[in-house]
């Protein structure tokens, strides 16, 4: 790991203002990626995910607030950078894939439009030059008939090829920091590698690091140096893959390998997690939100979570690990 | 393109005979008998006999359509009873100002209810989202013919600022040359100035009694449609990467936002020709709500009939550009006809 790194977040709170009440979503979530690493984010739907990424970029809904924590990128805390100076960033410096590539392009403008929307504001280029500067984005996200494609909106074009074109608007600017928010949900599954290749490839020449969010371990595992897994909003464990796949600390993380399809066992041998995640909304959660799942729980679960470090770049949340 | 203007203005062809047959049975049915009613009181049953065969309503329905058809066809709606004018000559007069009231209504309050609603949309909770509910609130609650003598009380008895509610020009000022028929038009285009402030002074009043009618819905629907663009995915993209938040607001949202609103457009424009009846019997504006009434009141067929029909062609017309300019934005709606 290099010296600094690309970004590092430390003590995240996220709160959603709610009809029934407000909803702590983030608790003290902290994380580093280094210049060029490849992380994964990885837990069950409503863990948080997303909305750490969303945070971090700044376009949290309006509901949302970010009511502590600070998010160090390039030199300056995302989190406390006035809007103006945050949106030059963003596309430039850190940029983001959503999943679901068909909702997430403007349905009525051309695609190449679109990236060069981006090269526009933050390449330097001028609305003349910009249109062969998209179509040479498509080509390197190998887009077959690259000049004919551009002149396509979003509804001609397949998932997968929507997906590359967000890629194409993602690296447009050459990010250091690229964050892919489960970008092969909806697509099928020969496509989904594909698009993880690109993906991998495009990060590695241009030196971005990216921080991969999904809810699928082996994919995670496949792609990244190091697995981050949250839960309810925390940060419990945090491992390089190969460690993590191999001695998982955390009874969540070792629960969530068993609940994973590997290439080895039958599906019967899967198994699923008891409970399901504590409503956010309630006063009295515990310090560790996984202690009333959990089977290895001890009295001194309530007490402040603890982050200990249990081998190298291996950090694991719990009063009582494995 | 073009062929789908083509096709869609096939598809007209059906509603319009439609509409000619629905004129025809609907005015025969209306109750009162036109023959007696211009033969007067003192009429013999002779002399009414004698007007009916004038008027070829001594002929059989079916045959009264076919004369029907064959004069609509040589372009002629026929003479009206009560002032003894051609039809076609009457409303060619009087659909300009009908329409010049209505086009400009229309125009000032898309110019305030969309500027308004996108505001009220970007600018959720603040004053202007306030201030946007208030004014739909109020618009819809204010009949036309209320609001219009209101302000005819207010602005012209109580603080004498504007003209007398009589018509499309005070009768010392002389009507511009006929070019359109729109006064504001045609004293512009003839650069007769006194003419184009005159007529905007009695268009300002009708105009805005029917602006704040049709401000509420147009309002509602561009903040509503914005509101839900704001919300969607490509959104959220558009500002992961970082594009300005004018370009986020008009070339993404607004542009997306904007084909309900076209829609709403469309039939408030319907609705305020309907408005128009009222509002033209309040200002004693010479257009062609005010002449239906009257010929309805005299059971005056020709009139009536001539006033439904073009009131259907405008509003098929007017379908036909909507589904044009739908087209123009969204490139997906091509695809489907």
């Amino acid at each position: 790991m290099s010296a600094a790194p690309a970004l590092a977040v430390e003590d995240l709170c996220v709160e959603f203002r709610t009809r029934s009440g407000v909803v702590k979503v983030l608790d003290q979530v902290g994380f580093s990626i280094a210049k060029g690493e490849t992380v994964a984010l990885v837990g069950e739907s409503g863990s948080g995910k997303s909305v750490t990424a969303f945070a971090v970029m700044g376009i949290l809904d309006a509901a949302g607030r970010v009511t502590s924590g600070t998010a160090m990128f390039g030199g300056s805390d995302l989190l406390a950078l006035p809007e103006r100076e945050l949106a030059e960033l963003r596309g430039r410096e850190l940029s983001m894939i959503f999943q679901n590539p068909r909702t997430a392009l403007n349905p009525i403008r051309r695609v190449g439009e679109q990236i060069a929307d981006v090269l526009v504001r933050h390449g330097g280029a001028t609305r003349a030059k910009a249109p062969a500067l998209a179509i040479e984005m498509l080509k390197k996200v190998r887009i077959p008939d690259p000049e004919r494609r551009a002149k396509a909106y979003p509804f001609e074009l397949s998932g997968g090829m929507c997906q590359r074109v967000m890629i194409a608007i993602a690296i447009a600017c050459r990010p250091s920091l690229l964050i892919a928010d489960e970008p092969t949900t909806g697509l099928d599954v020969t496509t989904q590698a594909v698009i993880m290749d690109l993906i991998a490839e495009l990060a590695r020449e241009i030196g971005t690091a990216t921080l991969f969010i999904t809810h699928d371990l082996t994919l995670a595992a496949e792609y990244c140096d190091r697995i981050i897994v949250m839960h309810a909003g925390h940060v419990v464990e945090s491992a390089p893959s190969a460690t993590l796949f191999s001695a998982a600390r955390h009874p969540y993380s070792a629960r969530l390998l068993a609940a994973t399809p590997g290439e080895s066992g039958a599906l019967a041998s899967l198994a699923s997690i008891p409970g399901s995640l504590p409503d956010l909304r309630r006063a009295d959660l515990p310090s560790c939100r996984y202690s009333e799942r959990c089977e290895r729980r001890l009295d001194a679960c309530a007490e402040p979570l603890p982050r200990t470090a249990v081998g190298e770049a291996h950090i694991v949340a719990c009063r009582n690990p494995l | 393109m073009l062929g789908q203007i083509l096709s869609r203005l096939a598809t007209a062809v059906p509603s319009v005979i439609g509409v000619v047959i629905v004129t025809f049975m609907l005015t025969r049915l209306l109750p009162g008998d036109p023959a007696a009613y211009f033969a007067g009181l003192a009429a013999t049953p002779q002399a009414i006999a004698e007007i009916r065969g004038k008027l070829g309503l001594d002929k059989s329905l079916p045959e009264q359509f076919i004369v029907y058809v064959g004069d609509l066809l040589s372009g002629n709606l026929g003479t009206s009873l009560s002032t003894g004018q051609p039809v076609v000559t009457e409303i060619a007069t009087r659909l300009p100002a009908s329409a010049e009231l209505t086009l400009v209504a229309l125009i000032v309050s898309a110019g305030i209810a969309i500027p308004l609603g996108v505001l009220a949309a970007v600018k959720q909770g603040s004053w202007i989202d306030h201030l946007c509910r208030v004014v739909t609130t109020a618009g819809v609650s204010l009949p036309v013919f209320f609001t219009g003598l209101l302000f005819a009380y207010v602005f012209y008895y109580l603080l004498q600022i504007a003209p007398a509610p009589t018509g499309r020009l005070d009768i010392f000022v002389s009507p511009p040359t006929h070019i359109t028929g729109f006064y504001l038009i045609d004293s512009a285009l003839t650069g007769n100035g006194e003419a184009f402030w005159g007529s905007l002074r009695q268009l300002a009043l009708p105009a805005s009694a029917m602006a704040i009618f049709s401000l509420a819905p147009l309002a509602r629907m561009t903040r509503g449609s914005m509101l839900s663009v704001l919300g969607s995915d490509f959104i959220r993209t558009a500002r992961a990467s970082g594009l300005a938040p004018r370009t986020v607001v008009f070339t993404y949202a607004f542009r997306n936002a904007v084909l309900p609103v076209i829609t709403t457009l469309g039939m408030v424009f319907s609705f305020l020709l309907g408005a128009n009846v009222l509002v033209e019997t309040v200002f004693a504006w010479p257009g062609i709500g005010l002449y239906a009434v009257n010929a309805l009141i005299t059971s005056d067929y020709a009139p009536v009939q001539g006033f439904v029909l073009t009131m259907a062609v405008l509003y098929i017309t007017l379908n036909l550009i909507i589904d044009v300019v739908y087209g123009l934005v969204d490139p997906r709606v091509r695809l489907d006809t």
